[in-house]
């Protein structure tokens, strides 16, 4: 009982991480009609930015500071510099230029930095507190658990509360009628970006002191969880993200801890393809037109 | 495609024109008999010259020509699946691998039951065929209700599971290991003749041309004819009584075949089949290849296998003539192929999406089937965007809202054919 109750709290604060990361894809996805197969190779670039920082400066918080701004200028890079050529007439496209992105960006880490996973601090401790006889959650859980519900209250504001976020829905969901209007489509695009992959380098530092430590590759399962993520919740619903990444953290934590961490990407393979075996387009998605 | 792509389009009235055409070149006759043996001709002294190249090579070229010929299984069968029915699948080597323990476990299995010699691989190039289809065909069928990303996530997270699944069956795959077979030498009857190296690029050189044809003939009938029909535009497709469903099963399946046969040859060549040779990286490899190549195009595939063999030796080859310490030379062998292949496949989708074939001479081009009328648009949705939206001043950020063209042109076939 004990176990379950820890491995329940770990399980939230790692779907916060989910949630967070999964709501930069539906951001983006929002916004352009892509699902950005780069955000993890793009969110891993911002936190060697984060480490190298908070290795000159000494302070977490700084660094923190600059993978945010290191995320935002990767959307606006990737966007601007190459996402932009992708064919409309063709989903693939995005995709595939997307892939190659990621393959950029890992090979360049990989040549900058080696293979070696570099062990990262966390700014407050990751033993459990012990509640009643019972370890709950450590406190960096507990930071990451406050950080990410905060910022996706942020997020929900700029969205429903600002001029911005309302020209950003507007671009979104009828972008010829908001040009006629006068919002700058292309640039609401960019800011998409530009706000995404912020929140996606958010999500990946939150992450990475929980794992083995940093090299290239370690947003790939991130990426992975974050995407079944986004698809249980229906890639169009901000909610959606929100609560699939709590279930998919729980289970992915549950799983983890009772059968072992090799069978947790089984586990998420078992969850994307039931999920969409039942609704092709995730469990939150508005219902889709007939085409026949 | 997401449905605001598709439902508010009126459909285009289909004149008389295009539907008798199809009805009429769509009936089994004389004219659709000849192509295809011209094709088996094409295919044969293909094969000839290629194996009688093997007699030019040294032992690791031919070594090498052996994974060229391999991994065009899986290309081939990838740049038809893509091309043809627009799924973008970014786990074929998964399924190369499905194939690759397909045949180690079962050549394993006949070693021990006595089995040798050219029987054992013809039964154990079954078994892989086998093993891929089957998870080809559950992939198929998730893959039919499936659009565009989703297809791709799915199998993005089927390549990344596959350590997983050799771990916990590990009684079976033998976790990270893989598994190991016995050696394939050359049959007695040729060993004076030759040696080892050039064998296995026979054997791979036999299997990809038979593969690839079976592929060719494929594309050329009425099932690539439906494949087409559905990727263009899937709901006039089901309304002239192509089952969608089904063509995506279908096209998927014989996909996986391909890829699994792949997977044995390899497994036959370096006579070990490991999750360590089958990851992500290598998949979208194969992605890689099919894109530089042209995307629908077998020939692209061939060019593309090329490539993404021989690129990762020649750079490696570069860097170890330079002069460097251990530590660079290693970190630029592992990652500056990825770095190149990851530029090509920007540059290639972006600004020259026909890929390697579009850049061939028309003669190469022209196809050997007559296209009955149809547009020449074998090269999938990509390769069909107009060039404008490539300019950086092309304002429209949104799926193009003008209905594609090419479907009402391209005869689909009718309920009567079938």
């Amino acid at each position: 009982m004990d176990r379950l109750l820890f491995l329940l709290a770990t399980g939230l604060a790692r779907g916060a991480i989910f949630a967070l990361f999964a709501l930069s894809l539906v951001l983006i996805w929002r916004a352009a009609r892509v699902v950005n197969f780069a955000q993890g190779a793009m969110a891993v670039v911002a936190t060697y930015v984060a480490f190298a920082v908070t290795g000159l400066t000494g302070s977490y918080w700084i660094g923190l500071a600059s993978a945010l701004v290191a995320g935002g200028l990767m959307g606006l890079i990737v966007e601007r510099g190459v996402m932009r050529f992708a064919s409309h007439a063709s989903p693939l496209s995005g995709v595939i230029i997307a892939i190659g992105v990621v393959m950029v960006l890992q090979s360049l880490l990989g040549i900058a930095f080696g293979p070696n996973a570099r062990p990262m601090e966390a700014p407050f401790p990751e033993t459990p507190i012990v509640l009643g006889g019972v370890p709950v959650l450590s406190p960096y859980d507990l930071f990451v658990l406050v950080v990410a519900i905060g910022l996706m209250g942020l997020l929900a504001l700029i969205f429903t509360r600002t001029s911005l976020g309302l020209q950003l829905r507007a671009s979104a969901f009828a972008p010829e009628v908001s040009r006629l209007l006068g919002v700058r489509v292309a640039r609401m695009v960019t800011a998409g970006w530009v706000l995404a992959s912020a929140v996606g380098a958010l999500a990946a530092l939150l992450l990475v002191p929980t794992e083995l430590g940093l090299n290239p590759h370690s947003a790939d399962m991130l990426f992975v969880s974050a995407f079944t993520v986004a698809v249980v919740g229906g890639l169009d619903s901000p909610p959606g993200a929100l609560v699939g990444g709590l279930v998919v953290g729980v289970l992915i934590s549950l799983v983890t801890g009772y059968l072992g961490a090799t069978v947790a990407p089984i586990a998420v393979l078992g969850l994307l393809v039931a999920v969409l075996l039942v609704r092709p387009g995730g469990l939150f998605a508005a219902t889709e037109a007939r085409t026949a | 495609m997401s449905a605001r792509t598709q439902t508010p389009r009126p459909q285009t009235p289909r004149t008389a024109g295009p539907l008798t055409t199809s009805i009429r070149a769509a009936r089994p006759g004389a004219s659709a008999r000849r192509p295809t043996s011209r094709l088996l001709a094409t295919a044969l002294v293909l094969t000839l010259v290629a194996i009688g190249a093997t007699f030019l090579l040294d032992p690791y070229r031919n070594y090498q020509f052996a994974l060229i010929a391999a991994t065009f299984c899986a290309t081939a069968g990838l740049t038809l699946l893509i091309g043809l029915t627009g799924q973008l699948s970014l786990g074929h080597a998964a399924l190369m691998a499905a194939g690759g323990y397909g045949y180690a476990l079962a050549a394993n299995a006949l070693t021990d039951a006595g089995v040798d010699g050219v029987p054992r691989f013809v039964v154990s190039l079954a078994a892989a065929a086998a093993a891929s289809a089957l998870l080809g065909l559950l992939l198929g069928l998730a893959a039919a209700r499936l659009k565009g990303p989703y297809l791709s996530g799915v199998t993005l997270v089927l390549v990344i599971a596959l350590p997983a699944f050799t771990a916990v069956f590990s009684g079976v795959f033998r976790g990270d290991q893989g598994v190991q077979i016995a050696y394939d030498g050359v049959p007695p009857a040729l060993r004076t003749l030759i040696a080892v190296e050039q064998w296995q690029a026979w054997v791979a050189i036999l299997v990809a041309a038979a593969v690839v044809t079976w592929l060719a003939v494929l594309r050329n009938g009425p099932a690539g004819l439906r494949m087409r029909a559905v990727r263009d535009d899937e709901t006039s497709a089901r309304l002239q009584g192509v089952r969608a469903g089904r063509v995506k099963v279908l096209a998927f399946t014989a996909s996986s075949i391909a890829a699994g046969a792949g997977g044995a040859v390899l497994c036959f060549v370096t006579q070990s089949v490991s999750p360590g040779a089958y990851t992500l990286a290598f998949s979208l490899l194969l992605v890689v290849a099919v894109v530089i190549g042209g995307l629908g195009s077998l020939l692209g595939a061939f060019l593309g296998s090329i490539v993404i063999v021989l690129l990762p030796w020649v750079i490696q080859t570069a860097t170890g003539a330079l002069d460097l310490s251990a530590d660079a030379a290693q970190r630029l062998t592992g990652n500056l192929p990825v770095l190149v292949f990851g530029v090509l496949l920007i540059v290639v989708t972006a600004a020259w999406p026909g890929g390697i074939r579009a850049a061939l001479p028309k003669r190469l081009r022209t196809k050997r089937m007559p296209r009955r009328g149809a547009p020449p648009m074998q090269t999938s949705t990509v390769a069909a965007a107009e060039p404008a939206t490539v300019t950086p001043t092309a304002a429209p950020r949104h799926p193009d809202p003008e209905p594609r063209t090419s479907p009402a042109a391209e005869p689909i076939p009718t309920t009567t054919e079938r």
